[in-house]
Order: structure tokens, then C-alpha cells, then sequence
């Protein structure tokens, strides 16, 4: 892994101060993106993928609030900036939004403004990341149209967003996403709310743009299959901590984490007999205020020791090296 | 595009025909006809009328006719812009209404405009800044606002204005004034007798759009397409004004289909209490009377500019929202 690492997440932390009490979203999660390489993020609803990639954008929204960790990013070098230490307000936080991270979002839907033509939305990040005039920002942003694969830009730029279907309103995203030129795209399930059909172009696009940017893309999904065909690496979210942490071939070889081997279980396989019951993961996630003590997956582990996995948290993951935080790791 | 605008049309104009249908049936509503109100006023004040005067008048007024052709005179008529006459004041309906009309419009536009200059922005402000303290202080004042009866707070701040700032209080004229003609002092006085009455009815509509434009951006504000547009990386100020705010702005434009008829017909305590010449206090007075013709031809006028109120904030709607501009869905 010789590639440049763009950037480093530690130990990074956010809590939701509610009435009925504190939710702890994200307790200590550290991962690493890498310039050409894809890191996917899977996990149940409610794990904290998205949250993980608002809190690096700093755009949490309240009553969220970041409470520990780093955002690093390009670590190690003299640029090195802590995106958690900066003002999220700041003209230096805003430039870093678009323009260092682009956001894929997960509903071409509601994602785009209904009030707006997705030319004068596209125009919009080309201008807050340059010196274009309108009239450069317009032509650019039928370039990134015509990148993204849409047809006839010159054309769709001044479409309404309703005015276009769920594939076209997704390339729009990702074109919305690009008009900054990040070198790092976050994509928040970019593929859920659309056909297999089209959610196949779109990965198709993801890579090839990855490949011609040299770009590090962190893919947040749900979806073994699209973590099996896209990713390099894969970090396993489950209530706010990275579990396991595995290239992909290894993750889907040789499962370390019980609750990663129930996600794969749950995999529906060409191979089921008819009418075959599809596996499930036991229970249900945990209500966020009432986490559960201990490693907080245990009341749905098949694995469950008492008096172990109940008592104290498992050991967190070294970043970057592959692992499962699980006390089967250690030796008792 | 063009068919919706054509279709708001025609509703509008069927609407009207309604509404001057209706206004007819009032007219007729109470027991004998326009003479023998008339003969019966005429015997009060001593004169007499004899049967072949009265079945004359009947024939002159076309009161012999089929209600269909009467309705139709009379619109013919009311077209024209004879409302017939009212009968209190012994004078053409439209010239009593007269000024009063423009005046009540005057006052009622100041009233919406003060409305929405106070509540646009500190309705953004709750929501923005919700569970502030600023958004607790504004939603205190509001529901006061919306709790204080109007013609109350015309008495204090007549009061306070008359007491502290020495102002000349009550009407919308000064003495010298009222009877004079149409002159730019005239306009001018009647521009610094504005505030104190648009301020009263403003009152309790800025309370009530504060509190819906504050629910409809909270809920705007926790949209996905909020995310996108902060993910851009442009400022927070341009991603709230830019986008939730245009998109919770349909109440307002919706508002001034119904805020025109209550500031008219919810004003009239208010009107008597600031001695407004407008058009409230003369449709209580036409009612109490039974003066037939000049409460309908009020009524009627109402109507058609509510109609009329209703087809500006649709095409307003147009405006903001290019969904029914170009699918013609409302």
C-alpha cells in the first residue's frame, strides 16, 4: 500500500445530547483513505456511517456534536491540517468542503433542490471553488455533466431536478460532487434508492473516475455486493466502532468479527434452495440510549461469553492493520 | 405553463359569477322588495306613495320580471359601476363605498407588507437558531400577539402615541385633511397616519406567520438537499437563504390569499376603535341597517378581491416554485 494517505480518521468521536440522554454516535472510530484506493464502510442502519462522514465535513447537524478524535488531513506531510480542530464556519473549512472532499449523497431525490435548475446548483460549487466567471462556471459545468455520462449536457444543464430520473439525478450528484475537484469523494450509499441497472453504471462511473483522479473514495453501503465489487479495504461499523477491519478478499474469506460472519450470512446466495429462509442477524439494534454493556453486540453474538464479552468493551483496532475487535481475538 | 395561468383564469372569473350570484340572493334576502323598503322609508320621513307610483317604480326597476332577468340587470348594472342606491345614506352605493375602498386597500397592503417585513426575518431567525434564547423572546412575543385582542392594543398604543409622542391619533386624516381632495400633502398625511393602524392589524398575523414560516423551515432545514448544499462548501448563511428558506416560502405567498379578507373583515372592531374610514365599519353599519344594497355591494367587492388576492399568490406559487410552473400541479 505505497499510496499517498489522504486522510487519517482517529479516535473520532461524536455525541448526541438529547432529553432523554446522551447517544453516543460515534465512539472512537480510526480508519485511513488512500489516494486511489476505496475503503467501504458497512454496517446496519443507525451505526453511525453517515454520521462518520458529516462529522469530516463538519456539517453535523445539532444536537450532534463532535467530542473527541481527528480528522487528518494529508497526515504526515507539512500541509497536515486536523479538520476537527478547525472552525466548521471558516473560509478555510468551507474551501476543504468540495474542494478536498466532494459528498455523494444517498438520495438523488430530495438530495437536489427542487427550487433550482441542476445547472444553477452545479454552478454554484464550480464558483465557490474558483475564480470562473458565470459564464466559464456555466461551460464547466456541462463539462462535468458530459464526465459524468449524461446525455445531451448542453441540454440537461438547465433541467429541473424533477425533471430527470433517478440514474440522471444521481451522475448530477456526483457531478455536483467533482465541480470542487476533491481528491477525496465520500459516497453515502449512492446506489440505494436506485435500480440494479443503474446502480451498476453508476459504480462503473465511481471506478472509472476514481482511476482517472487518482481519487480516495470512501464508500458507505449496506450492500455486501457493492463492497465486494468496489472496495480495497472494508471497515465494519457496528454502534458507532469500527469491528473489523480486512481487505476485502480477506473479509469475505475468512470473517473474524461474529457480527461481520452474520452480515454474510445474511447475504442472500444464488445457491439457496427454493423457498429457503433467508438468514437473519438475531434481535435488533440496540434502542441508542439503552447501549448495551460490555462489547455492545453481545446480546445478538452467537459467540457470547458471559462474564466476558458483558463486562468490558473488546480492544479497539490498530489503524490501519487488519483485525476484529472482539474478545475471540484475544487470548483469555 | 401558459394553460395553468389560463385555467387560474377561468376558476377565478367562475368564481366571481358565484360570489356575484350569491351577493343577489343577500340583496333579495330580507322580507319585500327594494320598493317597499323604499315606500316604507318614505312614510317614515312623512311622504306617502300611491299603489300606481309603486307598481310604476316596480316596472322602472324591473322588479315585475323573473329573478334571472333581474339578476342579470343588475349585473349589467353593477358592471357598469352602479351598485344601486344605498339607502341610509340616501347616495349611490359607489359613492359612499368610494374612498373608502382604496383606503381599506391601502391600509390592508401596509398591514401585509409589515406583516411579512417582521415575520420573514425573525421567523427565520426561531428557526435557525431554534431553542435559542432569541427564538424563546420571539415566540414569548408571538403568542402574545396572537392572545391580546387587536382593538386593545389600538387603545394603548393610541394612547402612547397621543400621550409620548404627541402624535394626532385615530382616523387616517389629520382634521384638515379629511375633507380635502386628493394633493401630495394629503398623501403625505395619510403615509404618517399609516403605521399606527397597519401596526395593529399587522399584529396578530406576524405572530401567526412567524410561528408557521418557523415550522416549515425546521422541517426544511433537516432536508437532504441541506446537506448537499453545505457539502459544497459555501457558506452557512447562502445554504439557509438559498434553499430552505425559498423552498418554506409558499405559506407566505399562500398567505395573501387569506390574510386580504381577515385584515378587511377582522378589522372592523378595530377600524371603529382607530376611526378608520374604511370599508369595515360601513358594512357593520349596512348590516345593522339592512341597507341591502350597499352590505352586498361591499360584500361583492370583498369577494372579487379575495378572488383576486387568490390568483396573485398562484401566480407568486409560479414564481417560487418551478414544479407547478412547468407540470401545472398545485
Amino acid at each position: 500500500m505505497a499510496e499517498r494517505t489522504s486522510l487519517a480518521v482517529r479516535d473520532l468521536a461524536v455525541h448526541f445530547e438529547m432529553e432523554q440522554g446522551t447517544v453516543r454516535a460515534l465512539e472512537g472510530v480510526s480508519f485511513d483513505l488512500h489516494a486511489g484506493r476505496t475503503l467501504g464502510i458497512v454496517g446496519e442502519s443507525g451505526c453511525g456511517k453517515s454520521v462518520t462522514a458529516r462529522s469530516i465535513l463538519r456539517i453535523v447537524d445539532r444536537p450532534g456534536r463532535i467530542v473527541g478524535g481527528r480528522a487528518l488531513l494529508d497526515p504526515g506531510t507539512t500541509e497536515e491540517a486536523d479538520l476537527i480542530a478547525i472552525d466548521p464556519e471558516s473560509r478555510r473549512m468551507r474551501g476543504i468542503r468540495g474542494g478536498r472532499i466532494g459528498l455523494i449523497f444517498q438520495e438523488p431525490m430530495t438530495a437536489l433542490s427542487v427550487h433550482y435548475t441542476v445547472g444553477n446548483q452545479i454552478i454554484e460549487a464550480v464558483r465557490a471553488h474558483s475564480d470562473l466567471s458565470k459564464a466559464a462556471a456555466r461551460d464547466r459545468a456541462i463539462e462535468l455533466l458530459r464526465e459524468v455520462g449524461i446525455p445531451r449536457p448542453e441540454l440537461r444543464i438547465d433541467a429541473y431536478p424533477f425533471q430527470l430520473s433517478g440514474g440522471l439525478r444521481q451522475r448530477v450528484g456526483i457531478a455536483m460532487a467533482l465541480a470542487g475537484d476533491p481528491d477525496i469523494l465520500i459516497a453515502d450509499e449512492p446506489t440505494t434508492a436506485l435500480d440494479v441497472t443503474t446502480q451498476a453504471q453508476v459504480l462503473d462511473l465511481l471506478r472509472r473516475l476514481q482511476r482517472e483522479k487518482n481519487i480516495a473514495l470512501m464508500l458507505i453501503t449496506h450492500d455486501m455486493g457493492v463492497i465486494a465489487e468496489m472496495c480495497d479495504e472494508v471497515a465494519v461499523m457496528y454502534l458507532g466502532r469500527v469491528v473489523e477491519y480486512a481487505p476485502v478478499a480477506d473479509l469475505f474469506a475468512a470473517p473474524r468479527h461474529p457480527y461481520t460472519r452474520a452480515l454474510l450470512r445474511a447475504v442472500p446466495s444464488i445457491l439457496a434452495t427454493p423457498r429457503q429462509r433467508l438468514a437473519t442477524i438475531g434481535g435488533a439494534v440496540p434502542h441508542p440510549g439503552a447501549r448495551p454493556s460490555g462489547c455492545p453486540f453481545h446480546p445478538r453474538c452467537g459467540d457470547f461469553m458471559p462474564g466476558r464479552c458483558d463486562a468490558a468493551l473488546p480492544p479497539p483496532l490498530r489503524p490501519g492493520e487488519a483485525g476484529a475487535s472482539c474478545f475471540l481475538e484475544v487470548p483469555a | 405553463m401558459l394553460s395553468y395561468l389560463l385555467q387560474r383564469l377561468g376558476l377565478a372569473v367562475v368564481t366571481c359569477i358565484f360570489i356575484s350570484a350569491l351577493t343577489f340572493v343577500i340583496i333579495r334576502l330580507p322580507p319585500g322588495d327594494f320598493v317597499d323598503a323604499y315606500i316604507a322609508n318614505l312614510t317614515a320621513s312623512g311622504s306617502s306613495v300611491s299603489q300606481e307610483q309603486a307598481a310604476a317604480m316596480r316596472v322602472e326597476y324591473g322588479l315585475d320580471r323573473p329573478v334571472i332577468v333581474q339578476y342579470a340587470r343588475w349585473m349589467g348594472r353593477v358592471l357598469q359601476g352602479d351598485f344601486g342606491v344605498s339607502m341610509v345614506w340616501r347616495r349611490p352605493v359607489s359613492e359612499v363605498i368610494g374612498d373608502r375602498l382604496w383606503l381599506t386597500m391601502v391600509v390592508s397592503l401596509a398591514a401585509l407588507f409589515l406583516t411579512w417585513a417582521i415575520a420573514l426575518p425573525i421567523g427565520i431567525y426561531s428557526a435557525v437558531r431554534q431553542y435559542s434564547i432569541g427564538d424563546y423572546v420571539f415566540t414569548t412575543l408571538g403568542f402574545i400577539g396572537l392572545a391580546v385582542p387587536n382593538f386593545l392594543l389600538a387603545l394603548i398604543l393610541m394612547y402612547l402615541g397621543f400621550r409620548y409622542l404627541g402624535l394626532s391619533v385615530g382616523g387616517l386624516f389629520s382634521p384638515e385633511y379629511v375633507q380635502a381632495p386628493w394633493s401630495w400633502g394629503r398623501v403625505w398625511d395619510l403615509m404618517k397616519h399609516l403605521p399606527l393602524p397597519a401596526a395593529v392589524l399587522a399584529l396578530a398575523g406576524t405572530a401567526q406567520l412567524i410561528r408557521i414560516m418557523r415550522a416549515n423551515l425546521l422541517d426544511e432545514l433537516r432536508r437532504p438537499y441541506v446537506v448537499t448544499a453545505r457539502a459544497k462548501g459555501i457558506s452557512e448563511r447562502r445554504v439557509v437563504l438559498k434553499y430552505p428558506v425559498r423552498a418554506a416560502l409558499n405559506p407566505f405567498a399562500s398567505s395573501i390569499a387569506y390574510l386580504f379578507p381577515y385584515l378587511v373583515s377582522g378589522s372592523i372592531v378595530v377600524s371603529l376603535v382607530l376611526g378608520l374610514p374604511t370599508v369595515g365599519p360601513l358594512l357593520l353599519q349596512a348590516l345593522v341597517a339592512q341597507d341591502m344594497f350597499l352590505a352586498g355591494a361591499i360584500v361583492l367587492l370583498l369577494g372579487v378581491m379575495t378572488v383576486i388576492g387568490t390568483l396573485i399568490s398562484d401566480l407568486l406559487l409560479m414564481w417560487i416554485d418551478p414544479r407547478i410552473r412547468l407540470e401545472g400541479r398545485a
